[in-house]
This record gives structure tokens, sequence and C-alpha cells, in this order.
């Protein structure tokens, strides 16, 4: 089912990808942690938009993956590929095990569990010092090598970020229009017809929020090379509730929608503060501007939807 | 169709502006352009502004140009985070093109921003930073120090408190991560070389707000009580450990942080008599420092502390390593090169140069808190002149034992 | 550790106990009437100190700080449920960040005012000192504490059980729709609800501010704290609040004292535990 929509997209992909290399340093590397940050939005999607449970504790499974990579990075020297394989393996398990507690509780309760969970994982960060450093965090994270592949440059990185990212919505979308995926959209609006009709939701949910945690890992396994560097700020309260704005402002239960709205944040963020020191001030307007204005988010109010 | 065309042009102009460069790239004969990272907004960011306004300070004593060329200050905000520290770093380089970068207050920055700085080769300074392994056995090529190691302060108090004070037994308590681990390491080691002994070591989680819980546990037959806490939590340890009666019983010292003049007047008497240890106090009887603090005060509204003198004297620094190259700061190894050449002898807290390792040789001064006319003051009780990173100690033995952490070193006596 | 250790401990997690009690019962009970999330109440908590400390320090009175906290926080708390929240009923993710965005405002607000400096609320000469029982030294401040808990305890129980708006605040967190239904004006009550939630969470801010202090942050720092509360007492009971005070005061002070390495586990996980096998809290109805 290729939309105008997924036309649009595919379009905006290959002009970022012929635009690319002829953009300076600074907002290319702006856009590569748009993507990055893209990614993680789009998988909040997945578990909010689309099977409406809100997290407030997405940044955990993001955390854990970018843990994992600069760990093995840093102390044993490990490749690309194993180090991708390991920061979506252990946001996977972590998914796992967390959900087994969270899936259970629906409405305001699950938004205090999954705070509660992230909230773990970041004391984790914090004290387990042997095996994070705790405060100081990791650094020295390299940029990642593939075989004859030097993607330590800003502009293959980019290109890398960007297939990354393509990838992933290829994969998160195709999820969301499968059976799988109609039957979230179906819990999303009642759980109990649901329910009537046969479906086991407990296992609907639980699968939808370990997959929203392997793609939450993957996007975190790419942060660590963005940066070269990770600390407990990566996992903390305030990076799990911007994710959540990224959406609503994107438009929830639309993918490209949370991914546009993590680029306009991205750069909002990085903009609006040279400008002013008051952009906490902007920053919350913005949470509120768009509850009031557009609760459809961006790509709703395109689409001439109001609710 | 209005909405959908409003917001989509909103996009594009968002997205235009974002592009476009904020500065012009820089030429020879152009201004000199400082990048200043400071955490301007969030719970540090009391700290930022003192760090930007003495800064300023400098500049504009020096009419903001050195060597006959303008001096630009561009001054981005942390937000007291490693992550958007690197990007704000990324900016002040590939878009500003700044030729000195400075700045900077949490070690997880300094740790991030390593790496970065030698990838793009330009030379930058730390006048806060105090993480002890940036200049010891990891140095950075790009960065000279101009601020001091969490340790520096610490071991000639130690070896003061064991041979002047005569304490024998003393009970550290600090925050649960490096700056507190190094800061009673420090302390530890010279103390315990004198003949002291540490009896017990507790930490406090970083997010702790009520001491009870720890206050409760020291013990009370101990000499003193060693306590490195920073900013709000210092306040709420004073208060508290007057409150639980331990005032009178046990007498306090601390890490320089602990009673900082950011701190220090907010506090009331129950921090008098606390002693500690740093480079730097507001209440140094110089004519240099009376100056200075007295026109921080005038601008800011507060009192000087340690980071305002920091980045006073590190921006001087800079502008001393500027003229010392006749203001050819486009010459980066140049600008280097200099800026591990710098010698002050009359700055506020004192005479200054760097080792090999790019630190601070420095005086330390002991502290005691006075009421003096009304308001508390650090009073300088003892001075240490030329203390480096390592001491007294032969610094390739001292790199070759580890990094002071929660358990090195090892509490032998607890 | 001897009995002291036990004993003062003890009493160290009953009295931090006691300040979460003013911080979540309005939280629960807002809660309960209205289900709403509200991620500004730790804002309710910081700038009640603020607000507290300015009229302490200009009236030399600590009693005119906490009434003029309380009341102008109330006022803040009307403020944002009559004309922002009123109309984001059941919208778990607006509700969120609305909330949040007021935070945030409030937050930079709050800096823009106050500065970044941390301070303390000073606190009348009487309330200073301790007090010796056998080896046990008790700070008369924390005492005091937990008196104000206990009264407000008290009265809220009293309101809730004896008058009519308590018959229709325990109507409304029942069923709210019947509540309507029988002829109780639910949005009155919900925003007395919220007004009253606001200004203790304020009382607690000022309260708080003696020994802990008002700073930045201060907001997020306590806000996990009170939802723990709230959630692992059940929404809407008063007992559970109380019942959830004491848990949360004294496992976070013993886990602070026994594990500190621990400090997020002894707090959240517990916490995630009983959620998972009672999902409704201790004394939650489902």
């Amino acid at each position: 089912m290729i939309g105008r929509r997924a036309l649009l997209a595919a379009a905006a992909v290959v002009a970022l990808a012929a635009v690319g290399p002829f953009l300076p340093a600074y907002p290319l590397t702006l856009l590569t942690q748009a993507l990055i940050v893209g990614i993680l939005a789009m998988s909040l999607d997945v578990i909010l938009g689309y099977t409406g449970l809100s997290s407030l504790g997405h940044a955990a499974y993001f955390g854990v993956g970018a843990y994992a990579v600069a760990i093995m990075a840093t102390e044993r020297q490990a490749g690309l590929l194993a180090c991708l394989a390991m920061g979506v393996l252990l946001a996977a398990a972590t998914a796992a095990v967390f959900g087994l507690l969270a899936i259970r509780a629906t409405g305001t309760y699950f938004l205090m569990i999954t705070l509660a969970l992230g909230m773990v994982i970041w004391g984790l960060a914090f004290r387990w010092v042997s095996l994070t450093k705790g405060d100081n965090g990791i650094a020295g994270v390299p940029r990642p090598v593939l075989g004859p592949l030097d993607l330590s440059g800003p502009v293959p990185f980019f290109y890398f970020c960007l297939l990354s990212a393509l990838v992933a919505w290829a994969l998160m979308g195709l999820l969301v229009v499968s059976p799988f995926g109609l039957g979230l959209r179906g819990i999303r609006g009642s759980e109990t017809r649901m329910r009537a009709l046969g479906y086991n939701v407990w296992l609907h949910k639980y699968a939808a929020f370990v997959i929203s945690g392997v793609f939450a890992g993957f996007g975190g396994t790419l942060w660590a090379y963005y940066n070269g560097f990770v600390s407990p700020n990566d996992v903390q309260l305030v990076t799990s509730v911007e994710t959540l704005l990224m959406v609503a402002l994107g438009g929830p239960g639309t993918l490209i929608g949370p991914a546009l709205g993590a680029g306009i944040i991205v750069f909002l963020k990085n903009f609006v503060s040279v400008y002013t020191k008051r952009w906490l001030l902007i920053l919350g307007g913005t949470y509120i501007g768009v509850i009031l204005f557009a609760p459809s988010g961006i790509v709703g109010a395109l689409r001439g939807r109001r609710r | 169709m209005t909405m959908r065309r409003s917001i989509l042009l909103l996009l594009l102009g968002l997205g235009a502006a974002a592009l476009l460069p904020a500065s012009s790239p820089a030429q020879g004969g152009g201004p000199i352009k400082i990048g200043l990272l400071a955490p301007l907004s969030g719970a540090f960011s009391a700290t930022g502004k003192d760090m930007l306004v003495g800064t300023e300070q400098y500049l504009d004593e020096i009419g903001r140009t050195v060597a006959g060329r303008k001096i630009e200050l561009i001054v981005e905000d942390t937000e007291g985070t490693p992550a958007t520290a690197l990007t704000k770093a990324r900016k002040l380089v590939d878009q500003d093109k700044v030729h000195v970068l400075t700045g900077g207050l949490l070690a997880s920055t300094g740790y991030a921003l390593q790496p970065f700085v030698d990838s793009v080769r330009v030379p930058t300074t730390f006048p806060v930073i105090a993480a002890d392994d940036l200049t010891q056995r990891k140095p950075a090529r790009w960065i000279v120090r101009t601020g001091w190691t969490t340790s520096q302060p610490m071991h000639p108090f130690g070896e003061w408190v064991a041979k002047t004070l005569k304490h024998k037994r003393i009970v550290t308590i600090g925050m649960d991560y490096a700056f507190g681990w190094e800061t009673v390491g420090g302390f530890q080691r010279t103390f315990e070389d004198n003949g002291g002994q540490i009896v017990q070591k507790i930490w406090t989680p970083l997010n702790t707000n009520d001491f009870s819980p720890f206050l409760a546990q020291i013990r009370r037959d101990s000499d003193a009580v060693l306590a490195l806490f920073v900013g709000r939590l210092a306040l709420q340890f004073m208060k508290q450990y007057e409150a639980a009666g331990l005032k009178d019983r046990v007498p306090l010292l601390g890490g320089g942080t602990t009673t900082d003049e950011s701190v220090l007047p907010q506090m009331g008497d129950e921090a008098i008599g606390a002693i500690t240890a740093l480079h730097y106090s507001a209440a140094i009887d110089t004519p240099q420092n009376r100056k200075f603090a007295t026109a921080f005060e005038g601008k800011a509204g507060k009192s000087a502390s340690y980071y305002s003198e920091a980045t006073y004297t590190g921006t001087r620094w800079i502008a001393e390593a500027i003229k010392a190259i006749g203001g050819r700061v486009e010459d980066r190894d140049a600008l280097l090169a200099a800026l591990r050449r710098v010698e002050i002898k009359d700055a506020p807290r004192g005479p200054i140069a760097v080792d090999q390792w790019n630190n601070p040789v420095q005086t330390i001064y002991v502290r005691k808190v006075e009421k003096v006319g009304g308001k508390l003051q650090n009073t300088v009780i003892a001075t240490f002149p030329a203390v480096g990173q390592f001491y007294k100690y032969n610094p390739d033995e001292y790199m070759k034992a580890p990094l002071y952490s929660r358990d090195y070193p090892p509490c032998k006596h607890c | 550790m001897s009995p002291e250790f036990w004993i003062a401990q003890s009493f160290n997690g009953i009295s931090y106990g006691a300040l979460l009690f003013l911080l979540a019962s309005g939280l629960s009970l807002i809660f309960g009437v209205m289900r709403i999330v509200n991620l500004a109440h730790g804002s309710y908590f910081m700038l009640g100190g603020y607000v507290g400390l300015t009229v302490a320090l200009r009236t030399q009175s600590f009693t005119l700080a906490c009434i003029a906290a309380a009341v102008a926080i109330g006022l803040v708390g009307i403020g944002m449920e009559r004309f922002f929240l009123r109309r984001l009923h059941n919208e778990v993710l607006g509700q969120v960040l609305m909330t949040i965005g007021f935070a945030l405002i409030f937050q930079d607000l709050a800096l823009l005012i106050w500065g970044g400096d941390p301070y303390t609320v000073p606190i009348p000469r009487m309330l200073t000192g301790t007090v010796r029982v056998g080896g046990a030294v008790f700070p008369i401040y924390r005492i005091f504490i937990v008196g104000v808990a206990i009264v407000v305890g008290l009265a809220l129980w009293l309101v809730l059980d004896r008058t009519r708006v308590g018959a229709m605040i325990r109507a409304a967190v029942d069923d709210a729709e019947m509540a309507q239904g029988v002829g109780i004006d639910v949005p009155r009550v919900s925003l007395a609800v919220f007004a009253v939630g606001a200004a203790l969470a304020a009382l607690g801010g000022v309260i708080g501010g003696g020994f802990l202090g008002v700073y930045p942050g201060a907001d997020f720092e306590v806000l996990p704290y009170a939802f723990v509360v709230v959630i692992v007492g059940g929404l809407g009971s008063l007992p559970g609040a109380v019942a959830g005070s004491l848990l949360v005061g004294l496992l976070d002070n013993f886990g602070k004292a026994l594990f500190p390495e621990l400090s997020y586990f002894t707090l959240f996980a517990p916490m995630a535990l009983i959620l998972a096998l009672r999902p409704t809290g201790l004394f939650g109805r489902s």
C-alpha cells in the first residue's frame, strides 16, 4: 500500500541524500542527530500512537542500546555489527522484562510504571560504576568502520544514519500495516471489543512493547557512535518526555509524523538557545501549544484533521 | 488549505533559518572569536551565570581588544548535559569558527569534549572542570587546564590537618561520584601518610536531600568530619549537620565547594568554624583580589566565588597567550604552545603557571568560615605556595597507582 | 546496628513520610476525583517554597509564609485546571504534555524571579534545636513536620468523613458519572479538590524548605516520590496516602542507610513489584 504519503517521504529522503554532502558541517551534524532521534520517536509511536499506551520511560531502551555499544566498543574493541547486535539484543531483553511488569496496567498506571522503570535504568547507569563509569560517562567511542567502509567522516556517517532511519521506518511501516498492526490499532480503540473478537490483547500489547523497545535500542546504538560518548543524562526522565513531545508534535499514529517532530525539536532546541536564554520557556510553551492547537500533531493538521 | 500552507511555510522557514550560519567566517584581521560553554539553564544555571559574568568582567577591563584585534565572545548553553555541550561545541567550532574554546563545568563534559577537541585541533582551556585524570594518565593534546584538579587542594590539606590540627581519627562524608571520590581520596592519602586514620567513609547518592540517614551513622567518637558537597547539597548538609546536634560535638572540615561563596551567604551561623581548602577564597587579602571581588560584586550583585575567578583569570590567560603570539590566532599550533607558556604572577588567586601536563601549579589556601562585618567569609588561615597536581609525590609513581575512586585508597581502618 | 540506629532511622523515615504526605495527599485526591495526571505537582511544591521564602524574608513570619504560599499556589492550580486541564478529560498523553509544559515554564520563571542559587526558608527560633530522649536525638523541626501532617490528615479525614462536601468528594471518587447523575456538581468539586491539592503541596514546599531548602530542580526531584506514594497507596484513598507516605519514607530512608548504592532500586523496585501484584495500589479500587 504505497500511498501518497510514502511517496512524499521517499522524495524527502532522496532530497536529503542529495543535499547532504553540500551542507556545512554543523547543519549536517544536526540533521544526523535528527535522524537518530527520529528513530527513537518512531519507536515510541508504535506503542503510543498505534497501541495507545503512553510510556514515560522510553529513554531506558535507548540508553541500554547506547551503553551496550559504548562498553563493547571501548572495552572489547568490538566491531560495528557486534555492537549493533548487542545493543539491540540487550534493549529487547530489557523491554521483555519490563514489559512483563508494565503491560498489566493501563492509562495512568502504565505511565507511572514506565516512569519508575525508566528511573531504575537511570539509577543503574549512575550507580553501577564498574560497568558504566557512573556520572563521568563513557568517552572515546570510535566512529564505526564496516570492512572497507570508513564511516567516521561526517558525510559517510550521515548516509549511514539516513540508511538506518530508512530501514527502521520501512520495517516499522510494514509492521503497522500488517494484520498485527491493525490489531494494535483496534486495541487502541477499544480493548474490550478486541477481546470479544478473540484477540489475545495482552500478547499484542506485550509484543508491541518489546518491538518498540528494540527500535529504541537501535536508535541508541547510533547515538553512542554519533556523540562518541554516553552518560546517565541520556537516560534521564527529560529525554523520555521530549520523545513524547516529538510524537505528539508530529502526529501520533503516523510514523513519519514523529520523525518530523524529532527533527523540529532538535532544530528548535539548538536554534532557539542561540538567540535567547529563555528557551525552556519556549519549549514549555510549545508543549502547551501543541496540545491546544494541534492535538493531532503537524501531520494530522496537514491532512486537515482536527480532533 | 491555509492552515496546511502556513505550517509548510513555517517549516521551510525554520529549516532555512537553521541552515544559515549565525556569524561570518573568520579571516586574519577579523575579530578573535572565543567560544564559551556554560550551563545557563537548568540546575547549574547560577554557576553558569557566575562563569559568564567572570568572563565578561575581564573582557570589559581590556576593552574587548587584544593585540590590536577585537574579541568576539560567543556563549553557548550546555544545559548541564554533556551531549548538549558536545553539540554546542560542534557549533562553535564548525559554524562560528572560534579560535579558542573554553568553559565547561561538569567532569562528564570534560571527558566528552576531550576526544572532540583533539580531533578538530582547536586550542581549548578548562577553567573549572576539575576531573583529575584529564591532565594525568590520558591527557588531551589540545586542552590546557587553567583551573585545578579535584585532589590538588586536598593533598596539602590532609597533611596540615594531621600536623597542625593534630586530628587522628576522621570520618569522611561526600557525594557519591568522581568529584567526591577524588576529594576524599586526595585528603585520605596525605592524612594517613602523616599518621592519621580515616575511620569511616560515607557516600551519599547525588539526589539526596534528606541527610538524616547518613548523619545518624557518623561516629560520634571521631575527631572531625570531612564533608564534600556542592551547591544546594552543601547548603542542606550544613543546616542538617547542625540540626542533628553534630556541629557542637564534631568539628567540620571540608572540600572547598562545601563553603564556596556561591552558597555561603545563604548559610546561617551554622557554617561558622568550618575549615576547608581550595585554590581561592573571596577573602584573600591582596590588592588584586580585593579589586576583582569588589568589581564582581558590583556587576553581579553577589559575592565572587571560585567559579567567577576561574573564568576571569581563565580569560586573562587566553588574552596573554594571544598577546604572546602577536594576535595571530589562526596559527593554532602557535596559540596552543603560547597557552602552555603563560604565567600569571598577580591573579586574584595568586601566582599561576602550568606543569608539563597542562595543569596549574598554584597556591592552596586553608580557609575558616568566620563572620566579619555581619557577613560570612572564608578567612584564609594557612597557605601552601606552588602546589602542583601531584603534590610532593613522584608523578610516574603517582600515575601508576589507580585513580582515586570509591574504593581507592582503601579504608584500612574502617 | 544499635537500637539508637533503628530508632533514629525510623523517626527520620516517619518525618520524611510526613512531608511526603503533605505533598501527596492532595495529589491522591486529585487523581481519584479527576483522574488527571499532573506532572506540574512537583512545581507546586517548589513554587510554594519560593513564595514562602520571599514572604518569610520580608515579614519575618513563618506562619504568614505558609498561608501566602498555600493561597498563591492554590490560585495557580485553579487557573491551570479551569482554563487548560478541563478540556483534556481522559486524554492521558495530552495531560502529560500540557502539565510538563507548565512545569518547564514554572521552572524558567522561578529561575528568572529568584535566580539559580539555593536558599533555605528561615524557620522560627522555637522550632530549632533538638530534644534528647535516652541516647537518641530528635530535631524539633522534624517533630513539627510530623505534627503538621497529623493535623492536616485529621482535618482531611474529618472533612471527607463528616461533611457533605466530603461525601460529595467521596462519591466523585467512587464514580464521577454517577455522582454527576445524582446532582453533584462534579466540575465544582473537582476544582475545589485541585485547589486544595495544590495548596497542600505548596505548604509542603514551605515546610520542606526549612530543612531541604528551595532550589532549581526541586520540582522534578520530588515528583517521582509523590507519584510513588499515590500509586502505592492507591488513587483517591486517604488511608492509602498515609500508608504510602509512611512506606515510601521508611523505604527510602532505610534504603539509603543500609544500601546507599541502590538508592533508586530501593524505592522503585518495590513500587514496580507492588503494582505488578496489585495494579490499583494497596488501598485503591479498580
